[in-house]
Parts: structure tokens; sequence; C-alpha cells
């Protein structure tokens, strides 16, 4: 697969060259678990199959805990419980879904901003970022739906004020809003259709993920120079790559216990740690929470769609030239898309030719800047709506939209980038052999 | 090594946030319950002396709903011999819809349900009060003490001032521990409310204590369960890094070994 030349499955006996006429299945498993992979992958090439393994475990604890857990208004907070204390092992399969929606949610981060930082999202990957973007937002649908099902007090009311926000879309939001609770408020058809949906995302998801490896398969991986692997021979290619079986694939697996040994530990010890108390409460349309706050992992989001209050100015102008379709409401819910969807064109606001952020000196900062904002952001979106925090995350927010739409396309111009190495082997020669580098060419190539 | 860590961190906190965290209203001592931290295991003795302290006093109003009696029985709780338990049940009385009657309870029921219709289930009281805040909204205090419940259903039994006053037609209670500070609840407990069998210390703040890890117990009942799988989980997970991260050394070193200075 790719433009990367390398070796491909030969079908030898009479049956396999057979089974490739019929249905290349072999060949097809062997190219893409034989990719050639640039070697010089650093740690932060890891997330990826902590990502797949994530959605797996989900879709395998949530398959089970749906065999016991009852999607009705009246019963689904008593099905939980029950979970926990009648279903043999179903304490420890809810922690784990619980806490691995988390886990999935660390992973993305991380897997995102590391496709920020080394350029992953440039041409020719903007397909696979593209892809990745769907993905995530598919996570977040799919999370906040699944945080519904306990029927907690923070699920219904989480509920109530995300769904809220398509009400706020001028001319059709109630009607849309009504159209996706199936009724005027959260009640039993919500539950019913969020499990459904629940329960049918994580496939979309599955097959969207197959869609985002594909991509990066046919352009080849990005490395930490940013500079692509050679294609002039097989040969060539040999000394840039290694196939991903077996040396990404253990590397891989060795990253991914360490994780799992810290996800154990938070699901043994502390499981309900990045939970929230009022969750344990069973949901009451009367009585509202004193703070209603998202999971950690939607924090940012939320303090961007919670910053644009109707006394900022640029919220009195929007609505001021829309003769008031566009409120403060309406704003917080574009910018809180907008703030995804400006990550999304990452690809085309980035004009720098350098792809990777190892050798663009100013870039840096703004990047370091743009990860510590993302982490304010959080801690913003979890603190009342009041000052100072108001006005902090009308900072914060700004800068997240300054980085993509102003920083990023300006840099491109007045940067000037650091030299870049000829290629991975040199890099990679570098980094284990300190200075001797014009001599690793001459070594035997790799196997 | 979760309490190191956390030492290390409750060290860098404590000068910089020590006068925030000191005095106010809500707040929450923290209380070492000996289920707390990794290690931390359920008291049998002190679950039996919660079980009676509800039985005798909270279950008046309060009910457990959620749990099944039966699970007195179970390891990692009260373990009662099962005799007991089936007495135990005996002494409420379920609604039978097969029936259309009301009969006596065995151990497959649940508690019934609280009998003051404001008064809330305590089934998860437990988990669903946070002791413990901040500082500054970063979660730090309830990586270092737990989310604290068990402590705030303690304090609060004991956080009572003595001070009353009527509000639209109902006696509200001053309690510093609880939300705004005043409450519709009336003390329950003032000390030797109930007599142990076995002469247990019976004053208002072990009575308190002994409840509150009770209601953690109902709260959560596969604690140790649990932090068992974790143990095992773990332990299997760190050998299993050690195993690949030699794998991987060893399979990369030729790779590696190629670009060595000589």
């Amino acid at each position: 697969m790719g433009g990367i030349p390398h070796d491909h499955y030969e079908p030898k006996a009479a049956w396999e060259k057979g089974l490739a006429k019929r249905l290349p299945i072999v060949g097809l498993l062997y190219d893409t678990l034989m990719i050639p992979t640039p070697k010089n992958l650093n740690w932060m090439w890891i997330w990826g199959i902590v990502l797949t393994f994530c959605l797996a475990l989900q879709i395998i604890t949530g398959v089970v805990l749906a065999m016991h857990y009852t999607p009705q208004v009246d019963l689904a907070f008593g099905s939980i419980e029950h979970i926990m204390r009648n279903v043999n092992g179903g304490h420890m399969l809810r922690y784990v879904h619980t806490n691995g929606a988390s886990l999935f949610f660390v992973a993305v981060y991380a897997h995102i901003f590391r496709g920020l930082y080394y350029g992953s999202y440039k041409a020719p990957r903007e397909i696979t970022w593209i892809i990745g973007m769907l993905i995530y937002l598919l996570m977040m649908g799919t999370a906040f739906m699944g945080y519904v099902l306990p029927w907690g007090q923070m699920s219904f009311w989480g509920a109530t004020v995300i769904t809220g926000l398509f009400g706020a879309i001028p001319f059709i939001g109630e009607s849309l809003q009504t159209w996706l609770l199936g009724g005027p408020a959260v009640d039993n058809a919500t539950l019913n259709r969020f499990f459904s949906l629940h329960y049918l995302l994580p496939f979309v998801i599955a097959g969207l993920v197959i869609v985002h490896i594909w991509a990066f398969h046919t352009t080849g991986n990005n490395n930490p120079t940013g500079v692509e692997v050679r294609r002039g021979s097989k040969e060539e290619a040999e000394k840039d790559t290694l196939p991903f079986w077996p040396y990404f694939v253990i590397k891989d697996l060795f990253a991914l216990a360490i994780i799992l040994a810290v996800f154990f530990a938070v699901v043994g010890f502390m499981p309900n740690y990045l939970g929230h108390p009022d969750n344990y409460i069973e949901a009451n349309p009367l009585a509202t929470p004193a703070h209603i706050v998202p999971e950690w992992y939607f924090l940012p989001f939320y303090a961007i769609l919670r910053a644009f209050t109707s006394d900022v100015w640029v919220v009195i102008g929007a609505s001021w030239i829309t003769g008031g379709i566009i409120d403060a409401k309406f704003f917080g819910v574009l910018a809180m898309f907008g703030a995804i969807a400006v990550m999304a064109l990452a690809p085309w606001l980035d004009t720098s030719t350098v792809r990777s952020g190892r050798y663009r000196p100013m870039f840096k900062w703004w990047f370091w800047l743009l990860v510590v904002d993302f982490f304010a952001l959080m801690w913003l979106g979890a603190m009342p709506a009041e000052e100072p925090y108001a006005s902090l995350s009308l900072i914060a927010s700004a800068y997240w939209f300054a980085y993509f739409l102003v920083i990023l396309p300006l840099l491109g111009v007045i940067e000037k980038p650091d030299p870049q190495p000829a290629t991975i082997e040199e890099d990679f020669a570098a980094h284990y052999g300190g200075d001797d580098v014009g001599s690793a060419p001459s070594t035997q190539p790799a196997e | 090594m979760l309490k190191k860590l956390a030492a290390s961190m409750v060290a860098a906190f404590a000068l910089t946030t020590g006068a925030f965290a000191a005095g106010g209203a809500g707040h929450v001592e923290n209380i070492d319950f000996s289920f707390d931290g990794p290690f931390g295991t359920y008291d049998q003795n002190q679950l039996q002396r919660g079980l009676q302290i509800y039985t005798e006093i909270c279950s008046a109003c309060h009910g457990l709903k959620f749990v099944p009696l039966r699970t007195l029985a179970d390891d990692g709780g009260p373990q009662l011999p099962e005799d007991q338990v089936r007495a135990y049940a005996e002494f409420f009385e379920v609604f039978d819809p097969e029936l259309d009657d009301f009969r006596a309870a065995t151990p497959n029921d649940h508690f019934p349900g609280s009998a003051l219709a404001n008064a809330p289930d305590l089934s998860m009281m437990a988990k669903a009060r946070a002791g413990f805040h901040g500082p500054y909204g970063l979660g730090i205090n309830q990586l270092l003490h737990g989310i604290g419940g068990a402590e705030y259903i303690a304090s609060l039994l004991t956080g009572y001032t003595g001070e009353e006053k009527e509000e639209a037609g109902t006696i509200l209670y001053e309690n510093v521990t609880f939300p705004g500070g005043w409450i519709a609840m009336a003390p329950p407990l003032y000390g030797e409310d109930v007599e142990f069998a076995d002469g247990h210390a019976n004053d208002l703040h072990h009575l308190s204590e002994d409840v509150a890890a009770f209601l953690m117990w109902t709260a959560e009942p596969k604690m140790m369960a649990r932090k068992q799988a974790g143990f095992v989980g773990v332990l299997f997970l760190t050998i299993l890094s050690v195993l690949l991260y030699l794998t991987n050394k060893r399979l990369w070193a030729p790779v590696k070994g190629r670009y060595k200075k000589k």
C-alpha cells in the first residue's frame, strides 16, 4: 500500500494463490502490518495504538454493560446500581467503561497535539487530519450521550444544557431541539434515542478509523522531522524505514502496557475521581444542581461556549450587524463549534512550507502557548461564570482562535526556519550515533 | 506510591494554599477511615455498628432502596451470618405486588425506601457528596484525601451548632457542614443514642464515624474486590511492561547499534 516501495505478499502454495485470486485478504493484512514506518518515530507516535485499544475496550465493555442496562427513565438509574451490585464483575466493567472514556480523551488530545506540533495535518495528509477531526467529533457525541445513560442529576442537566445549545440556533432552533429530544424536554424519548445512538456511533467511529488508517497508509506516516521517506528505490526507502511489525508493534505495546498500569490504578483505587458526585443522585427535573459541569474532556470547549457573553464587543457587533439574529447564546454556540472548525482547517491555515515544529523557532513558542491555553480553558470551564474567570475565559478563547486564524498563517511568511536534516536516516543516526552521521549510509541496509 | 506522590504534592501546595483551605462554612475535616487509600479495607465491626445505628436511628426516616438485604452477608461487607440476615430482614415490611399486600422482607428484597418523603435515600449518599474541594478547582484535595463523602456525612452529623430558626413553617437547624448552613433534618445523634452489645464507645464522634463508614459500604459494596482487582491489574501490567521493555530494547538494539560510534 502507498507510495513507499517495499516487499509485498507473494502467495506460494496452491491454496494461497487460489485464495489471493478470489479474496486478497492475506495480502491486505500483510501490507497493512508490514507498512514501512519511519524509524525515527518518537514516543508521541504511540497514541494511535492506545486509541485503537480504547475503542475496542469501550465497545467490548459497552456491549456487555448494555446486556444489563435498561434505557427507561424510571429504571435506568436502578439498572446501573444493579450492574454495580448484582452483576458478576459489573462494578469493574462499569468503572473500566467510564474511566475508559477518560483514557480515550487523554489519548486523543495527545494525538491531536502531536499532529499539531509535527505538522502531521499538512499536505499530503489533510484527509487523514479531516477524518481524524470527524472521529473526534463523533467521540464527543458518543461520550456525551453515554454520560446521559446513568440518568443521574448531571446526566439529566448536562443533557438539558447541551441540547439547549441547538435551541439557540435562530429560527429553526426550537423545533430542532424538540426533534432531537423527541419532546419538549429531556425525557424517556431522549434517553432511548441516546442509548440507541451511543451504541451505534462507536461502530461508525470504527469505520472512520479504518479510513483514517487507510489514508495515512497511502501517504505514509509523518515523523518528527517532517521529512518524507525517500521513495526512489526499495533500498533507499529501507534506510529510512522499518516494517511496522515487529518494531513498532512491540514499541507501542510497551507504551500501552505502562499506560494501562496507570489506568488500572485509577480504576482500582479512585474510580470516581474524574466523575461528579451529583451523578449518584437520580435525575430530578425539578431540582437543578448548584453547578452544572460537563466531564473534564469537554471543559475547554465549554469554557469557549461561556466566554462570549452579551457584554463582549464582538458579540455586540455581531448582534448589531445581524439585527439581533446572532445573540450571545448563539454566538457562544458558533464559537464552540468554530473552535473545532478552525482546528480542522489547520492544513489550509498553516502557510509554512516546513512541516515539523522542531525546525520552526517561532512556531514552537506559539504552539506551547496553545497547549497552556488548552489547559487554562479546561480549568476555566470548571470554574463558576464570574470574574475573574469570565475575562480569563475570553482571553484564552481569543488566543485559541488567534493561533489558528492569525498566527499560523503569519508565521509561514515571517518565520525563518532552522535547517532540516536531508533524510530520516540522518536524523536517526544523529540521535543514536552522535556526530558520526556521514558514515551511516555506508552500513548494511535494514533487513 | 500514590501516597508518596500525594505527599510530595501536598508539600508543594500546603505552602501556597494553607490559608485558603482553613476555616469557612462547609469545611470538612479529613478522617482517617480504615478504607482510605489503595490499601484501605472496611472494618467489619465498624460496618456492623454502623448497620445498628442506621437501623435504630436513620431508618426511621431514610431508606436504602438500592441495597439488597442479602449483601449484608457478602464478603467485604458487614458479613453477618446468613441466618442473622434472614432474621434481620424480617424486621422490614415490603410491598409485594404479586400478593398485592405487605409482607415481611426476605434477604432477596432490598432495604425499604425512605419513610419520610423529603428524607433522601442514603444508598449512594457517600458517593453523592464531596467532602473535599479545590484548591482553586484543581481537584488536588480529592486526589490526596479521596472525594470525602464519608467525611462529609460524619462531619454533617457532628456539625450542628444548636441554633434553630423557623422558615416557611419548617424548623431549620444550623449546621456548619451543610451547604447554606441550615438543614431541615433535626440533629439525629447526640451520643449514647445506641448501645452496642460489645460495649464499644458510643459518643457522638464514634457514632457518626461508624454510620458514615456503613454508608460508604452501602455506596461502594464492592470496594475491597475492586482494590484487589486494581492490585492484580497493576502488578501484571507492570510485569508485562518490563518484559515488553526488554523485548523492545533487544529488538531495536541492532537497528540503533548500526549508527553507534565505534
